[in-house]
């Protein structure tokens, strides 16, 4: 016959994996739920989009929108680039890349934030760093700022020729976002 | 209830929570100590599972909604993004619609054990009838719901129901206007639909913890129909009831996994799938499974009663198939409760049923000859039912006899087993009676 303590055991048993399998179950039945709310194939879907870069020329700037912002597609000029390598980092309020290719150490030198060989291409995430205006530069006859990048009309932050913030209250560069050449005349960004 | 509490809080935290809001107390008397006749059967079960099927509709409904947009133009396609691309979609979705059907199997299960077993004579003649609001409540939520997908179903069945307005004289066709929001179904009706179709399932909330409240008030009604009398007729509701509720909606559970897993749709109407288009009407029209006993007497009228129009006629038909329910309580005359004892009215319990899903048959039928015949049949059998089984029979009828208690049901006259003598609130010896 089984003791007293045997039954006690084994009821602790049946209790304990009794209560386990309950969590365990309480968790997966939970789980959708919360997922749900994650976004969705069609959000995920928009999370790329590709670009072709033909129509724009040298000089010229297009605005396209990724994951519900302005991106800041510019076709800089040898001046443009010029400007943007000659300046020291030390002049630099925020020195790091911003670029979300890179670690998060890598330094705001103007090589880090294009891609090699494919340096009059600059790439932003065009929302400012102070609280988050649109700033102006991608339009002909916008203002752009003393460092002729761009200028955000909120609270008058000055970006440079890199899209790096040189005077005005923004506390960092304008964001490099993640992209690549699927060809010589198409980017993915995302 | 019988008694004071008996509630002992158990730490110094709980006496200081008690003494302010004795919600631990509630819950202890209520659930946990309440004595549960000892004899209740799995029909018993359904009360749990309809609190479970409400909580999961309200759960899955609020989280569609995250989802769903309830515009004409959206509605249909907003439905296939919640199955195709939100997360975890593909199953909630399913949930909801299958927990309608599997809400409306409980509640019919759960009245016809009331109507068995005489749950609603007096003192539960109030309980009886919150019941009832909560089945008119539980209709109008599915009938708003089915609505919400937009297709062909969905837009048609919206039309006819509430055209079945127009048929009040005078004010009729205002009505339809104002429930419309426009001069047909469409947008407005659709958004003012989502809206209280969100609404309704909190009222039921309400309703059913009233119902609840009621039901402890007189106790649960048990397969004798005897009250308890005696400590050794019940148990404590912890954890003897309880674990037979919990089990019982385990097993409720596999039919309702089997069709949300395997065939989700089976239950609902292959048109739903086209979207709504005001310029075609499906050659079949018919409500959800649930409703098509009730669709069926709507259709069975198709003559002029008096001054009274046939489409009248129908509606007013339709309308007192379930206001009769209300008026159980007073129709029915016999003073026993339960039909296990009522010989000859167990009988027409049993035709009852038959007539219910012989109507639920016809109602998916064709309204054409013969299915109409048998419809107005089945109308007649249907309020024979309440109108004339349930008053007669209680006063002709010679019932069974009935055992002396809920005890000796249970136990049997054996000397030394009846009686009493059991304290109810004995814990859980094996094969100690």
């Amino acid at each position: 016959m089984t003791t007293e303590v045997d039954d006690t055991h084994r009821r602790d048993f049946l209790v304990l994996a009794g209560n386990a399998f309950a969590a365990v179950g309480g968790a997966a039945v939970l789980w959708p739920f919360i997922q749900q709310m994650n976004p969705d194939a069609s959000a995920l879907a928009l999370a790329s989009v590709e670009v072709d870069l033909t129509p724009v020329k040298l000089g010229q700037a297009i605005t396209v929108m990724w994951r519900g912002k302005p991106v800041f597609i510019r076709n800089r000029t040898p001046d443009e680039i010029k400007q943007a390598q000659d300046v020291k980092l030390d002049d630099l309020r925020d020195q790091h890349a911003e670029n979300d290719a890179l670690p998060e150490s890598a330094r705001a030198a103007d090589a880090d934030r294009v891609k090699a060989g494919k340096e009059n291409w600059l790439v932003l995430v065009g929302v400012c760093t102070h609280l988050g205006c649109i700033p102006k530069g991608q339009s002909i006859g916008d203002a752009r700022g003393d460092f002729g990048g761009w200028f955000c009309p909120c609270h008058g932050s000055h970006y440079d020729t890199s899209g790096r913030i040189r005077k005005g209250p923004a506390p960092k560069n304008l964001e490099v976002p993640q992209y690549a050449f699927l060809s010589d005349s198409k980017i993915k960004i995302g | 209830m019988s008694g004071p509490s008996t509630y002992v809080p158990k730490s110094e935290t709980a006496k200081w929570f008690d003494d302010r809001l004795p919600i631990a107390r509630l819950v202890h008397d209520s659930f946990v100590v309440f004595p549960t006749p000892r004899n209740l059967n799995y029909m018993w079960t359904f009360g749990g599972i309809l609190t479970f099927c409400l909580v999961a509709q309200i759960a899955t409904g609020v989280v569609l909604a995250m989802h769903y947009v309830p515009n004409e133009l959206m509605a249909f396609d907003s439905v296939q993004h919640i199955k195709r691309d939100v997360n975890y979609g593909w199953l909630i979705q399913p949930m909801h619609a299958v927990g309608a059907s599997m809400f409306f199997v409980a509640v019919y299960l759960h009245i016809f054990r009331g109507l068995y077993y005489g749950s609603y004579k007096a003192p539960r003649e109030v309980l009886w009838i919150l019941g009832v609001f909560i089945f008119l409540a539980m209709m109008a939520t599915g009938f708003l719901g089915y609505t919400l997908p937009w297709g062909q179903m969905s837009f048609w069945g919206a039309t006819v129901i509430t055209n079945l307005f127009s048929s009040i004289p005078i004010v009729g066709s205002s009505i339809v206007t104002w429930l419309w929001g426009g001069f047909s179904v469409g947008n407005p009706t659709l958004n003012r639909f989502f809206s209280l179709h969100y609404l309704l399932p909190f009222v039921i909330f309400g309703l059913v913890i009233l119902h609840v409240w009621a039901l402890h008030v007189a106790g649960q009604n048990n397969p004798t129909g005897l009250d308890i009398k005696q400590p050794s007729d019940s148990v404590p509701m912890a954890p003897y009831a309880i674990s037979k509720d919990v089990f019982a909606m385990f097993v409720f559970l596999l039919p309702f996994a089997y069709f949300v897993f395997f065939m989700p749709d089976w239950l609902g109407h292959a048109d739903n799938y086209i979207e709504a288009n005001p310029l075609s009407t499906p050659p079949h029209i018919v409500p959800e499974w649930y409703f098509l006993p009730f669709y069926a007497i709507l259709r069975a009228i198709t003559f002029d009663i008096g001054p009274i129009p046939a489409k009248l006629g129908g509606v007013i038909a339709m309308v007192s198939a379930i206001v009769v329910l209300i008026f159980i309580p007073w129709l029915d005359t016999s003073r026993i409760r339960s039909c296990k004892y009522r010989p000859i009215f167990k009988w027409c319990f049993w035709g009852f049923v038959f007539t219910c899903l012989a109507l639920g048959y016809l109602g998916a039928m064709p309204a054409e000859p013969p299915y109409v015949g048998w419809a107005q049949f089945f109308t007649l059998c249907y309020f024979a039912f309440f109108l004339v089984a349930m008053p007669i029979v209680g006063i002709i009828e010679t019932p069974d006899r009935l055992p002396r208690s809920i005890t000796e049901s249970v136990l049997g006259k054996n000397p030394s087993g009846g009686g009493g003598g059991m304290p109810s609130g004995a814990a859980a010896g094996p094969e100690k009676r």
